[in-house]
């Protein structure tokens, strides 16, 4: 009796552990006990494009904040052979360097980052005012330039009414000489309207925005216009006048200087090209927690190709314990002990119903096909082997039929393990002949419910999430089968089966 | 009939042992795994019965090679009546009772007759492992037909009617007739249908009958009453079964015993994970009897007519020594 108490404490013991380093790392990689809580990741990429002229080569690419007004920086690579690479800090500005001794002819430089989506106020709002650039005007254009501000000093009160008045007048050129002839002259709508801000001796200073959209490539910073409104800075789009940062506007580059610097190089120019992927907060988790022993001895630090195989390992002992209730507890019947096991691993590749449809019907014919081959008085290694050659016909077969009549549902059958299917047909079919239909129903019925059962667990998101991240909660899962190996109480099963022992 | 399900406190009560506690308290613990291959595999048993002096149907030959079968019917040539069985068949399976010849055809119990090609077919299938556990290549017993004792006459439909009897660290515990029925198909598993007769310990007396779990009181195909039915003999088969202990080691074991008309009770083979249906054939759980053999300390080891003895005192069926009384 000591000894069963030392065992189920040992077993009460394993599974407490279990969940106090299930909590452990919960707290520590702040990854979530449950599925689904996913946040929006941008992977933008800003591609340099250069002609070297064979000398020493030094591209300088301005970077964005870590902190910005919406988006978080925290992950950020470059990739860039040949190249030495630093990220520096000059004047407040994060600069990405390449260096290169010598370099000739078409030169592409990468910098990747990732950004997610948070609520982080703007810090930048209270950046103090520098006094920069004087304006030079000429005559024709300082006369404008006066006119154009007057007009729209007449309908304003406040700076921020100022720029919206300027930006209108601007947008609509036609209406006024002055402007036309003030559009004519500047490069960008952004860089004049600073200007005539400027001369209104109103703070600005410029921005480079990246609209973020998904899956657009080459394009192109946005200019847009800071002013000061006397408290904080504030953003306009010198296109539609709008202020405020909006949500999907990535602020790359803010004041300092030129977006992009290359010595030793002609016909620069940066593009982004950018993606949005949903990841799960999991995810994000890893890469914060990146230190913590826990992430460091987590599934998620193997590369994605093991991890996806993992996802399947660690679902296995779910349905090793599906297997052990249903047999020891229940008292199913199941032709193969753990076959239920295999058939569900197939069911998640499948789905459900149509692997449910394929599994039933491949082995239906399969079992026809064996009766013709019990006549042909072959070795048992041999029939076996002539079964595996017909069922990959079948499924073949079976794939072609339905994929002509539209049905995709048809390919899955093929992840079924075909050695299992061939050895559960010969299974059934001896099963028929010795013991009848009957017993055949009863053990592959046993069988498909039992691997149903499996699969409704081992595809539910919370558990799959749980076992994947919390490998160790599968100690649970052990302490259970173990438990469940000590029962020795009836099964369901026998309290039908011992029924005649009530009328005695 | 009319209940569907039985409350485990009722079970409990009727001290009747479940399949989980027969597994982890009785076979995990009495049965060591080393010695299963002496009863897994029936030619092992037979070769081993002969050694200990345990009367068990002649061995006629063995075939273990796909070549020798081809020229089978030279060992076939001179023999009228065999059963050829694989050596590590379970449940009955793959056994072919052959009765009688008619020129060159060979005469099933149930009356079919086959050729020489079907007897190959057979074999080729046992030697490739068709029907042994886990389907590992086998060999083919060929042995003598038990004639069966003229008492069973009426009682079993095809199939020669065995004593199944459950032997606990060399102590009978629980025994059982089970007699073919036809919808056992001639096979002697209480799951196919065949009937189970509980014997009572002390006298081999009929206690009660099922068949399909159900309570019967004469048989399906003949309808001879199965109440009358009383083994001659009981002491003897009790002490060969008990016998089987000493030989093969194992603590708890099924024996199944059959009667040879001339040669009398005959082991027949050995289980080392007996069935549990001996419980609802007698009407009685195999628990309390259980657990009385697992208290007595006796560390030296008593002959097994001494056991035979102490088990038929100790489990005698108190109604049926009334009843003897009685009569």
């Amino acid at each position: 009796m000591s000894a069963r108490l030392t065992f189920h404490t040992v077993l009460v013991l394993l599974a407490l552990c279990a969940i106090l380093v299930a909590i452990l790392r919960h707290m520590e990689t702040g990854i979530p006990f449950f599925p689904g809580q996913e946040k929006s990741v941008w992977l933008v990429e800003a591609r340099v494009d250069f002609v070297a002229k064979g000398g020493a080569v030094d591209a300088s690419l301005s970077l964005p904040d870590k902190q910005l007004p919406g988006f978080e920086l925290y992950e950020e690579q470059s990739a860039s052979p040949g190249y030495g690479f630093s990220i520096v800090r000059e004047n407040g500005d994060r600069r990405a360097e390449w260096t290169k001794r010598e370099a000739r002819g078409e030169q592409s430089l990468y910098y990747s980052a990732q950004f997610v989506a948070s609520d982080t106020a703007d810090s930048a709002t209270a950046d103090p005012v520098y006094e920069d650039h004087p304006i030079y005007w000429d005559d024709a254009q300082e006369l404008a330039a006066g006119q154009v501000l007057g007009r729209a000093q007449e309908t304003s009160s406040s700076p921020q009414s100022l720029s919206r008045e300027l930006i209108k007048l601007l947008n609509n050129p036609s209406s006024d000489q002055n402007t036309a002839l003030l559009r004519s002259d500047q490069t960008s709508q952004a860089q004049l309207l600073m200007r005539l801000l400027d001369r209104a001796g109103i703070a600005t200073r410029s921005v480079m925005g990246l609209y973020l959209e998904d899956a657009r490539r080459r394009q192109v910073l946005m200019p847009m216009v800071e002013i000061h409104t006397g408290e904080r800075w504030l953003l306009f789009n010198p296109k539609t006048g709008e202020t405020g940062v909006p949500i999907n506007l990535l602020l790359w580059h803010r004041g300092g200087v030129s977006v992009l610097d290359v010595t030793g190089g002609r016909r620069s120019h940066v593009s982004f090209s950018m993606i949005r992927q949903t990841i799960s907060a999991r995810q994000l988790s890893m890469a914060k927690g990146s230190e913590s022993i826990f992430s460091r001895l987590g599934v998620l630090r193997l590369p994605i190709e093991e991890q996806s195989m993992f996802k399947l390992l660690l679902l296995l002992p779910l349905g090793a314990a599906v297997v052990v209730f249903m047999r020891v507890i229940i008292g199913l019947q199941t032709a193969g002990t753990f076959m239920p096991i295999l058939i569900s691993l197939a069911f998640l590749q499948t789905s459900l119903l149509p692997g449910l449809i394929s599994f039933v019907s491949v082995v239906g014919i399969g079992l026809v096909l064996r009766s013709y081959l019990s006549r042909l008085n072959l070795l048992l290694v041999a029939r076996i082997a002539t079964l595996i050659v017909l069922v990959i016909f079948v499924i073949s077969a079976l794939s072609i039929i339905g994929y002509q009549m539209g049905y995709s549902t048809g390919m899955t059958i093929t992840f079924f393990p075909m050695i299992i299917i061939a050895w559960t047909i010969e299974r059934m079919s001896i099963l028929w002949e010795e013991e009848g239909p009957h017993e055949v129903l009863i053990q592959g019925g046993g069988s498909l419910v039992v691997a149903v059962i499996a699969y409704l667990l081992m595809q539910w998101p919370l558990l799959k999430h749980l076992t994947f991240n919390f490998p160790e909660l599968n100690l649970v899962l052990l302490a259970l089968i173990l438990a469940m190996g000590k029962y020795t109480g009836y099964k369901l099963s026998e309290l039908r089966r011992f029924r005649a022992m009530d009328d005695l | 009939m009319g209940i569907a399900w039985i409350k485990p406190a009722r079970l409990r009560q009727q001290g009747m042992l479940g399949m989980n506690c027969r597994n982890v308290e009785f076979i995990n613990r009495y049965n060591d795994r080393r010695l299963y291959p002496l009863v897994d595999n029936k030619l092992k048993t037979k070769l081993l019965a002969q050694e200990y002096g345990v009367p068990t149907p002649r061995l006629q030959f063995v075939v273990r090679e796909q070549h020798e079968i081809s020229h089978i019917e030279r060992q076939l040539v001179d023999r009228e009546t065999f059963v050829l069985k694989p050596a590590k068949g379970s449940g009955g399976k793959g056994i072919l009772v052959v009765v009688g010849r008619r020129g060159d055809r060979f005469i099933k119990n149930s009356g079919v007759e086959i050729d020489v090609a079907d007897i190959r077919r057979h074999m080729s299938n046992i030697l490739a492992g068709l029907y042994s556990l886990g389907g590992t290549p086998d060999v083919v017993v060929i042995e003598d037909l038990i004639a069966f004792d003229e008492c069973f006459a009426g009682y079993s439909h095809e199939g020669v009617p065995d004593i199944r009897i459950i032997v606990f660290r060399g102590y009978p515990v629980m025994a059982m007739l089970r007699l073919a029925t036809h919808a056992s198909d001639g096979k002697a598993n209480l799951h196919q249908g065949a009937v189970g007769l509980g014997l009572a310990m002390d006298s081999g007396r009929c206690l009660n009958a099922v068949q399909f779990s159900r309570r019967i009181k004469s048989h399906p195909d003949t309808a001879r009453p199965l109440n009358d039915i009383h083994i001659a003999g009981w002491r003897d088969i009790l002490i060969l079964a008990a016998q089987c202990h000493d030989m093969i080691g194992l603590g708890y074991i099924g024996t199944d015993i059959v009667l040879d008309q001339h040669l009398g009770p005959q082991l027949l083979e050995l289980n080392a994970r007996p069935g549990l249906s001996i419980q609802i054939a007698n009407g009685r759980g195999l628990l309390p009897r259980l657990r009385h053999v697992e208290s007595l300390q006796e560390r030296r080891q008593m002959p097994a007519e001494q056991r035979v003895d102490y088990a038929m005192r100790k489990f005698a069926e108190p109604d049926a020594a009334a009843q003897g009384r009685a009569l």
